[in-house]
């Protein structure tokens, strides 16, 4: 199996769904960070067949807030000093900009160019998004 | 100083309302003593769709306070057409009025219209989803009457599905509980569950019945609601009339009204209530449109200076 370095101090994203690793790459702004990072795609994995991968190394500061909505089986694991320290899911975001498409045609966001879509989280059970300009609903 | 704007219904809290509506008896009855309240203030009136009536009322009120009155003709072909975006038009706008009513086809374009304001905003109605000075208007109609905004039985009768008035009204009541709803309407057009639910979680102590008849209903209400019924919302034609029909307020019908029962109506009135009801002390809809405009230099003066309290 391909090899990357053990990671002494950093973050690594796992079980991700195999495909979207990049997308989240890009979404984090991996591309332009000057510490080192690696794009681990199609790991074999016994829960999910197949999985993508991030590993982040020398920064434990990261806002991974939106990750809950673009990968919500995502793990993350946080190593100090080459021990885990934390180990955890990333939950919906309560409130996300830009990200989610308003599918009400009359709502001022399709139509506005300044309208920058906002959805605040009204249902975690359920996923449920609302528009917080029209009220439309968005399943996740 | 803090911009406030006025976009939602519940956007403000009951004792909230109670505090403009206190100020709103008071222009009520000594409106001369505020007939230069607002003088050397500018309310820019901006309707993205013409609705004359709500127009009117506003700019009425700005008058009777002393203000003046700025009317952008017609923003759809002035500023719109030529590819202007609603943020940058209410920017330019603020720069020349103290105040900005807006009226816009779009379904929350109030809201972000008011994030970009830095002059207070009031929603004049966006698309389908808010008219809430609408909600003032009936809210302070009831209270100027019956001097008291709950334990009622209100009777809201006619196309209750896509009325917002008729929803907006439902939550504003529903929220400070022990009400009695009564829904009169057609299947075709009953509430929407959706309404109903969200209504019924806002207060306690509320309850709803769903009833096609009108003449039954009518006996136990102490506000009757009426709207009207489009003939868009029908397929045919004959459907239509026949329901329009069913749901006329009749002098007839009012004899089983209790004495004290207001009718209300948002207005334009079409064929809902017969002429012969206007004659009844109890039909109020003309005055419900005079207590819009005193209810609405309520909300003026207090965007603009804080109501009563401020000036001290
Ligand atoms: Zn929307």
């Amino acid at each position: 199996m391909l090899r990357v370095d053990r990671i002494e101090r950093g973050i690594v994203l796992d079980h991700i769904q195999a495909g979207n690793g990049l997308r989240i790459f890009d979404r984090l702004g991996l591309r332009d960070v000057s510490f080192p990072v690696a794009l681990i795609m199609n790991v074999r994995s016994t829960k999910m067949g197949r999985k993508d991968m991030i590993k982040i190394s020398d920064t434990l500061e990261l806002d991974l807030t939106m990750l809950g909505l673009l990968e919500p089986n995502i793990t993350v694991t946080y190593i100090d000093d080459g021990n885990v320290t934390r180990k955890e899911a990333i939950p919906l975001p309560e409130r996300v900009e830009g990200l989610i498409e308003c599918k009400n045609p009359r709502c001022i966001t399709t139509y506005e160019r300044h309208g920058i879509s906002v959805f605040t989280l009204v249902d975690r059970s359920t996923s449920e998004y609302e528009c917080a300009y029209c009220g439309e609903r968005a399943r996740m | 100083m803090q911009t406030r704007n006025f976009i939602n219904s519940l956007d403000l809290s009951p004792s909230q309302y109670d505090r403009l509506f206190d100020l709103a008896d008071r222009i009520n009855h000594a409106p001369a003593t505020y007939a230069q309240r607002c003088q050397g203030k500018v309310m820019a009136s901006l309707f993205y769709e013409p609705s004359t009536r709500t127009r009117l009322s506003f700019e009425a009120a700005m008058l009777r306070l002393g203000g003046q009155i700025l009317t952008v003709a017609d923003p759809k072909t002035s500023s719109a057409a030529k590819g202007e975006s609603l943020a940058d038009t209410i920017r330019t706008i603020a720069g020349y009025a103290d105040l900005i009513v807006m009226r816009h086809p779009r379904e929350g374009a109030a809201q972000l219209a008011g994030e970009y304001s830095p002059v207070p905003l009031i929603n004049g109605g966006d698309g389908a989803r808010e008219h809430p000075t609408q909600t003032l208007t009936d809210l302070f109609t009831i209270r100027t009457f019956l001097g008291r905004l709950r334990g009622l039985s209100v009777g809201l009768c006619g196309d209750l599905r896509y009325g917002r008035t008729v929803h907006s009204l439902i939550r504003a009541l529903a929220r400070l509980g022990d009400q009695r709803f009564v829904l009169i309407s057609p299947d075709e057009l009953r509430l929407p569950d959706r309404v109903l639910s969200s209504a019924a979680a806002l207060g306690e102590g509320n309850t709803f019945e769903q009833t096609a008849s009108m003449d039954e209903a009518l006996t136990r209400c102490d506000v009757l609601y009426v709207t009207r019924i489009q003939k868009e919302r029908f397929f045919n034609e004959e459907d239509y009339i026949a329901l329009r029909d069913t749901y006329v307020l009749t002098a007839g019908k009012m004899q089983q009204a209790k004495p004290e029962m207001i009718v209300m109506h948002p207005l334009p009135r079409v064929t809902e209530i017969e002429a012969n009801v206007d004659d009844d002390p109890r039909a109020v809809y003309f005055e419900q449109a005079r207590l819009g405009m005193i209810v609405r230099m309520a909300l003026i003066l207090d965007l603009l200076e804080g109501g009563d309290d401020a000036a001290g």
